[in-house]
């Protein structure tokens, strides 16, 4: 926890006596305007949107001076679906499993975000047990969006596969387990309005119980494999730096804004599921940079372990659904609600409009790969562009999210 | 959550914003997440005061939401009054007298629909939240204006250029507003209710509802054409 | 040492490249298509018709409701009923689909129409090698591809196909106890009726009631529901099965109001 001296100050001090922002000056969190001296010709170009380190169909202008980047504005629209009017055109049910697709890693975090967001709406209460479920899918779906993430950074540095096929072989191991358990790897349209599809047999549960047991060693060894590396380490201490105060600012959530030393995780403010049956830490970075946030999601990985072995340990039994749920025919009454959590991109939430039929009659999704990029352009400006690529997959995106 | 209930922020936001209007809107669901309507004319200032106060201190601005609500058509059972000509009874024909008539009659008039902006409000350094605040424009066609809060929260830049880009609500303030999800040289705005699609029919196999119809439609255009000629 | 860092990470590549010739978790490559790796029970691709027996016409459970129909997100089932009717597996006639197509390239395997099918009828296959070289009509499922035996079903999902099996049996029982009660009932009524008692009328009228529309399994539940004021026992967690049937029991109960057997006991409780 950065509660001492840091490069940063004393930040979380700082921010509990919520520093008044009038001192700053007019445009503080507008980008700063990089001067090009001397005389030379700036280059722009266009990385993307077919580009092998973009994370999808996604395009950066950048201006250059040589290898250093003057401006830089994000584009994207390249996936957009219209999957918030889909959503308003088709039943609450119906948009289940569209939102497995919206931030395609995690389909299980999008699928709780949705369910929590309408539950919200009418006041629905969820078994026991089928919390439990929801907290083991989502703490899986976090490591292996984790160790994903962490692969692809050592894939955009140069290290060609290597490190990425073994956070995926870990990741086979926890898509298995879904499969097992909704019937798809990825797509898996699993949670309900009131619980879960269908209920976890003890196997399963033993199953989990062997993947979870394993993954400590895995981790030990990813970390050893990655965190003393000096190339690892040269080209990312000190790069992208976010501060604090332009993190909260500029709306940015999940892990990339706990590397900036800002202590906000929505399973601890919000009290959501049953988060508050489970002790765990919230890991805090230092320096705000690339490096910061991937040892940010080691160390959450490691909390999500903790977190899965307390939650195997208790599962009660029970239903999975409540039985005065409805699939059919659903219309909640009018009013609105907005319901999130914490995905492993950030805090994902949905904000849903009834007016007492069956379709929404607003919905829309709250994405968090989105809003973590308006600031690309403040960390990415003076350095190089093979920064560039790795300060992008350090904020750690999924088009279909950004998009929708 | 120690956040203040809407009663109390509003009292706050009047006491520091003078002259401010500010409605609190209902939200008859459980979640009961009320929401507060301010206008456009002190919505920066407003905006300034809830980021800066010692209590409030909402600094997170989480989510901007744009809703499109139609023009709604009312249609009321009125009592009227009227004067009505009657003959007299066990009169001439030719007689009449002015008498009072109370008739109900059903008046339609139109609600004029508008734009909205909705955004949420959390506060990292307290904890709590969330906050709701709406923005309305005039109307859908003309008086689409409102002011941008990205000078006082960042998180805004992406999420109103999307409003602006699907909706329509053009930002006065923001400091690059243009589509963001569209490309720069689309003409409509798409996430309106009265967007019409552009008629691009394919093959359709399994065709249901609005699709079902258009496939007709085409089938029986196709069908006319190759009989011409 | 400088590189160090670089050494120990080197060292745990040589260590998984030569564990990998030694250990089975380390050589997580598998040689498809020589070796295929078995599926989970649960697995889904795309949706397949159920029919039991061995003719597939005869035997497809399918009623032609529309609710997979309604409830599909991408709208990809395309049904039109047909104009006749044939015995379902309780012998109630029924109507069934004459066309009953799937387009898979919209198709996402989301399972929402087996969620709703109130008659077992449309489950989830595991095939997923279906290239094929007629990108428009290749992909376009008919009824006649998507029907596959409940034998079939029963190799795909045991576990699945044997709770399927167990539940219809079990209302196919209900539903011939039912029906020979009501026989017994109506041979009393008339042997009360030619001996002109009215207390065996009275005896007989509170028995034959809940009784009165023998139809297909769901459709018989939710007949009995209201009846009988209780909430409805769902075979399936889901609850919300009441309100799924209106089609099925407006039928069986004109059917049940034109039985001959039951004289003035048309009334199915609605």
């Amino acid at each position: 926890m950065s509660t001492s001296s840091t490069p940063l100050g004393n930040v979380t001090a700082r921010l509990a006596r919520s520093e008044k922002l009038e001192g700053k000056p007019e445009g503080w969190n507008r980008p700063p305007v990089i001067e090009v001296e001397g005389d030379s010709e700036l280059l722009e170009l266009a990385m993307g949107p077919h580009h092998p380190s973009t994370h999808g169909v996604f395009r950066m202008d950048v201006v250059l001076d040589g290898e250093r980047v003057i401006k830089l504005k994000p584009v994207f629209g390249y996936l957009h679906r219209n999957h918030e009017q889909l959503g308003q055109s088709q039943s609450y049910l119906a948009s289940m499993p569209y939102t497995d697709r919206l931030d395609y890693f995690c389909s299980l975090s999008n699928n709780w975000a949705y369910a929590l967001a309408v539950e919200k709406l009418v006041g629905q209460v969820v078994p026991e047990r089928a919390e439990y479920l929801r907290v083991i899918l989502a703490e899986l779906t976090r490591i292996q969006n984790h160790a994903s993430t962490i692969g692809f950074l050592l894939q955009e540095m140069g290290a060609s596969g290597t490190p990425l096929m073994y956070a995926f072989r870990e990741r086979e191991l926890i898509l298995d387990l879904f499969e097992s358990l909704t019937g798809s790897r990825m797509m898996c349209n699993y949670m309900r309005f009131g619980g879960c599809r269908v209920d976890a047999s003890e196997a399963w549960l033993d199953g989990a119980r062997k993947v979870v047991a394993a993954l400590p060693k895995f981790i030990d060894e990813f970390e050893n494999f990655l965190m003393s590396n000096e190339i690892l380490m040269a080209r990312c201490q000190g790069i992208g730096v976010l501060k604090p105060e332009l993190a909260v600012n500029a709306g940015i959530s999940g892990p990339m804004l706990r590397a900036s030393g800002v202590n906000y995780d929505i399973r601890k403010v919000d009290h959501y599921g049953i988060y508050d049956r489970f002790k765990f830490r919230v890991p805090l970075g230092d320096h705000g940079d690339i490096f910061d946030r991937y040892m940010i999601r080691m160390l959450e990985m490691r909390e999500s372990v903790s977190i899965l072995e307390q939650a195997l340990k208790e599962v009660p039994g029970g239903p999975v659904m409540d039985p005065k749920a409805k699939i059919r025919n659903f219309r909640p009454k009018p009013g609105e609600a907005y319901g999130r959590i914490e995905s492993p991109k950030g805090e994902l939430g949905f904000y849903l409009i009834s007016d007492g039929s069956p379709n929404p009659y607003r919905y829309r999704v709250r994405p968090p790969s989105l809003i973590n990029l308006t600031v690309l352009e403040d960390m990415c400006l003076g350095s190089n562009v093979a920064d560039v690529v790795l300060i992008f997959g350090s904020v750690d995106i999924v088009l279909g999210e950004v998009d929708r | 959550m120690a956040l203040k209930t809407v009663e109390e922020i509003k009292a706050a936001i009047l006491a520091a914003v003078p002259g401010a209007a500010v409605k609190i809107m209902p939200n008859p669901s459980p979640s009961a997440q009320q929401s507060l309507l301010i206008e456009a004319e002190h919505a920066t200032a407003i905006a300034t005061f809830l980021r800066d106060d010692e209590e409030l201190a909402l600094d997170y601005l989480s989510n901007v939401t744009g809703v499109d609500w139609l023009d709604k058509e009312i249609a009321e059972k009125v009592k009227v009054t009227r004067q009505v000509a009657k003959p007299v009874e066990g009169g001439d024909p030719g007689q009449a007298e002015m008498v009072d008539e109370t008739v109900e009659e059903t008046r339609k008039h139109i609600e004029p629909g508008y734009l909205e902006v909705v955004y949420h409000l959390f506060s990292m350094a307290k904890k709590h939240g969330p906050m709701v605040l709406r923005m309305r424009t005039a109307n859908r066609t003309d008086k689409v204006e409102l002011p941008s809060l990205t000078p006082v929260w960042r998180s805004a830049e992406f999420q109103e250029r999307e409003v602006f880009d699907l909706f329509g609500i053009v930002f006065k303030g923001h400091p690059d507003l243009r589509r963001i999800l569209m490309w720069d040289e689309f003409k409509d705005f798409p996430m309106r209710r009265d967007y019409v699609e552009p008629d691009d029919f394919e093959y359709e196999p399994t065709p249901h509802d609005e699709v079902l119809k258009r496939a007709q439609e085409h089938r029986a255009k196709v069908a006319a054409e190759e009989a011409k000629s | 040492m400088l590189g160090e860092g670089i050494l120990k990470g080197l060292a745990e590549t040589a260590r998984n490249f030569a564990g990998s010739f030694v250990s089975k978790e380390r050589m997580t490559t598998v040689e498809y298509p020589e070796v295929r790796l078995p599926l989970p029970e649960a697995a889904r691709n795309f949706p397949f018709l159920v029919y039991d027996g061995n003719d597939w016409e005869k035997g497809l459970r399918c009623v032609a409701c529309q609710i997979c129909e309604k409830e599909c997100p991408p709208k990809c089932i395309y049904i039109e009923k047909s104009k006749d009717k044939k015995p379902d597996y309780v012998g109630k006639p029924q109507i069934y689909p004459a066309k009953f197509d799937i387009d898979i390239s919209v198709c996402m395997s989301c399972q929402i129409c087996v969620e709703v099918c109130p008659f077992e009828a449309i489950k989830m296959n595991t095939e997923f090698e279906l290239s094929t070289d007629d990108r428009f009509g290749g992909l376009l499922l008919d009824r006649k591809e998507l029907a596959k035996s409940n034998e079939y079903y029963h190799t795909i999902h045991p576990t699945e196909a044997r709770e399927v099996d167990a539940r219809l049996a079990q209302e196919k029982a209900k539903v011939e106890a039912k029906a020979k009660t009501a026989a017994e009932a109506a041979a009393a009524k008339a042997a009360a009726v030619a001996t002109g008692a009215s207390a065996a009328a009275a005896t007989a009228n509170p028995a034959a009631a809940p009784v009165a529309s023998p139809s297909t399994t769901k459709a018989a539940e939710i007949a009995v529901a209201p009846a009988a004021a209780t909430a409805p026992a769902a075979p399936k967690p889901v609850a919300g099965t009441g309100t799924d049937g209106p089609a099925p029991m407006t039928e069986s109960e004109k059917k049940a109001a034109s039985e001959p057997a039951k004289p003035g006991e048309g009334e199915p409780k609605a």
